[in-house]
């Protein structure tokens, strides 16, 4: 299997002139292609911080980075912004959608950012906003949805660019259990049929449980790394 | 879809939007309105004066504006044959010998500016004969002299009763001569009513002993968009160092500098009232850019590069212009052109001020669409302008920090 994210001995240290705090204290990591990852650790022990980094949202203080083969630290700001946009997909934990534009719109959004033709983002967009089950709901604006709804066309909007991989950190908090389980549902689907690679972090143990390979951080180190569950 | 979305961001918060709009449009409609009376007001005075008068192009003795002296006049015959082929069809050609005299009636003795004319060219340029009050205009003999109301009232006389005049004639010549009041004429400024009296041309001529010669000739352009090619084709034929081409601007320094001066201070107003105005779009942008971080940290986390977010922002902060401005067109063209159409009378000391440039006192708003089109251009550049902070704060935004809730 190819492997989509690499990362060696990367750290991340907050306020270095001050009060330094210690996120990551040396990460080593290699997600390939196709995996269904979780990335699991009590609040505050560098889930997020992670994540960010090799989504190119925040950059290391120390540590090799790879993501789908290139190396991300060297990019200067326009590059990073269009390699997040052609290769990696984003579900935040909650407010990912523009509130202006309607679901269609919204998946659509990051084709256009791609200048992909009018037809061609219609149609895709509406095969996205199918697989996630909306079909119904293509023409409402995010206020109208449910926060499971508007998560779902979050996760559709991270697929429009036909990216390496998504990562989501905590999808599904703001979820009750019926849309967190649809919503993994939907994921671990995609995960199936498209080999598309999901890398999510959660604390909760009925997401852990979905996860094909659990990694778990504390204090900003790896302590397990298990692989098994299918 | 940028500026479909641009569009839409800015109807989020429709009252904060229409707020900031609302305070366009009061720009928008002051300060179109005040401009249309400003300019309307000039040019009616400049029309005024211009028509009551000096009309906006004269030919004159090289040095007769500065000395008022009856020495520089010119031959109208000389002239006539020197002047450019085809501005005797084009134009009227109104001749004039003018000068100042001392007027006497019993045992009163005032000065009078003394002007001699050909009747009808004179009407035609200045409709004198319409502004007559009392007694007629030639129409049953030339001889007499018209007066200004002021003049015969200061000297308790009426159409019928003689003045005699006294002054220096041509090269030194003693000039006197008696004249009968054939006709008063009314003059919206005091001033003018006090000094005021026309001749034939012959008797003026006879009485400043000069021949068939002219202190003046008045060019009738109907516009003063004619001035410039008309200077152009005078200067090219006639001998500068005999002839003065005077247009109405020379021949109205003061006119010009109050206008001058009225136009700068009324752009100090509009300036201040712009710099409120920007303030309040400032305000509504700081909130915009505020209430939007995390949206526009997403936007980023997702690819939108920071000049696509800018100029989406930059596009909403216009779009409020924009709204604004049409907003305030929507309420001041029509008003201007009513406006326009229905001039207002003044009062009090404004008419008083009118007066003494000889001007009607009304307000004519000028309808004009110059001074709609600079509101646009001052809206754009101004809502532009303020389009930094936006860009300022997008291009150091990290999104990680956008996004921290
Ligand atoms: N911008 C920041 N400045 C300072 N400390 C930070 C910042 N972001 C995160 N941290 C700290 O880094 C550690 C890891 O945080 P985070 O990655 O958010 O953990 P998690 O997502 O697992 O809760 C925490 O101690 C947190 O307080
Ligand atoms: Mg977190």
């Amino acid at each position: 299997m190819k492997p989509v994210i690499v990362t060696k001995g990367i750290t991340k240290t907050y306020q270095p002139d001050t009060i330094p705090v210690h996120a990551l204290r040396g990460v080593d990591l290699t997600i390939d292609e196709g995996e269904f990852v979780a990335i699991v650790g009590p609040s505050g022990s560098g889930k997020t911080t992670l994540l960010n980094i090799i989504g190119g949202l925040d950059r290391p203080s120390a540590g090799y980075i790879e993501v789908g083969g290139k190396d991300i630290s060297k990019f200067s700001d326009n590059a990073l912004i269009d390699f997040r946009r052609d290769h990696i997909g984003f579900v935040f934990q909650a407010y990912n959608l523009i509130p202006v534009l309607t679901a269609l719109e919204n998946v659509e959004f990051v084709m256009l950012l791609q200048q992909l033709p009018k037809e061609k983002r219609n149609q895709r967009a509406m095969e996205l906003l199918h697989a996630v089950g909306l079909d119904d709901k293509v023409n409402k604006r995010p206020i109208e949805l449910s926060g499971g709804q508007q998560q779902r066309v979050a996760v559709a909007r991270a697929l429009a660019s036909k990216p390496a991989f998504v990562l989501a950190d905590e999808p599904t908090a703001n979820l009750d259990s019926v849309s967190t389980g649809q919503l993994l549902d939907i994921m671990a689907n995609l995960n199936q049929e498209e080999q598309m690679t999901f890398v999510f972090s959660t604390h909760d143990q009925r997401v852990i449980d979905r996860a094909h390979r659990v990694i778990t951080l504390e204090d900003g180190k790896i302590i397990s790394d298990r692989k098994g569950h299918v | 879809m940028l500026l479909s979305l641009a569009w839409r961001n800015i109807w989020r918060n429709k009252r904060r939007t229409l707020i900031t709009a609302a305070s366009v449009l009061f720009a928008v409609l002051f300060s179109s309105v005040m401009q249309s009376i400003q300019h309307g007001t000039w040019d009616h005075m400049v029309d005024n004066v211009v028509n009551y008068y000096y009309g906006y192009l004269q030919i004159q003795g090289k040095k007769f504006w500065d000395d008022r002296s009856i020495d520089e006049v010119i031959d109208r015959q000389t002239l006539l044959e020197k002047l450019p082929e085809g501005f005797k069809n084009s134009y009227p050609l109104v001749p004039r010998l003018e000068s100042f005299a001392l007027a006497s009636a019993g045992n009163r003795t005032q000065g009078a500016l003394m002007i001699g004319i050909d009747p009808e060219a004179e009407n035609a340029l200045t409709g004198l004969k319409g502004r007559i009050s009392k007694g007629d205009y030639w129409q049953s003999s030339p001889e007499g002299i018209l007066v200004g109301e002021g003049l015969a009232e200061n000297f308790k006389i009426d159409v019928g009763d003689t003045l005699i005049f006294l002054s220096q004639g041509y090269h030194g010549a003693n000039a006197i001569g008696e004249y009968p009041v054939r006709g008063l004429i009314h003059f919206a400024s005091p001033d003018l009513s006090k000094t005021m009296v026309y001749l034939h041309l012959e008797d003026a001529q006879q009485f400043y002993a000069t021949g068939d010669q002219i202190t003046s000739l008045v060019v009738g352009l109907k516009d003063k968009e004619e001035l410039p090619g008309a200077i152009k084709a005078l200067h090219s034929d006639l001998d500068t160092a005999t002839y003065a081409v005077k247009d109405w601007q020379e021949m109205m320094p003061e006119l010009m500098q109050a206008k001058e001066m009225d136009t700068a201070s009324a752009n100090v107003i509009l300036i201040i009232l712009y710099i409120i105005i920007s303030f309040g779009i400032f305000g509504t942008i700081l909130m915009m850019t505020k209430d939007r971080q995390y949206e526009l940290g997403v936007l980023l986390s997702i690819g939108m590069r920071r000049m696509q977010l800018f100029g989406m922002m930059w596009m909403e902060v216009v779009m409020i212009g924009l709204v604004g401005v049409a907003m305030g067109f929507l309420i001041s063209v029509p008003l201007v052109k009513y406006l326009s159409l229905h001039p207002f009378q003044m009062t009090g000391e404004y008419a008083k001020a009118y007066e003494k440039f000889g001007a009607e006192p009304i307000i004519p708003p000028a309808f004009d669409w110059n001074i709609f089109s600079w509101q646009v251009l001052f809206v754009f550049v101004i809502t532009t302008v303020l389009a930094f902070y936006p860009f300022w704060v997008i291009r150091k935004m990290k999104p990680v920090e956008a996004m921290r809730l």
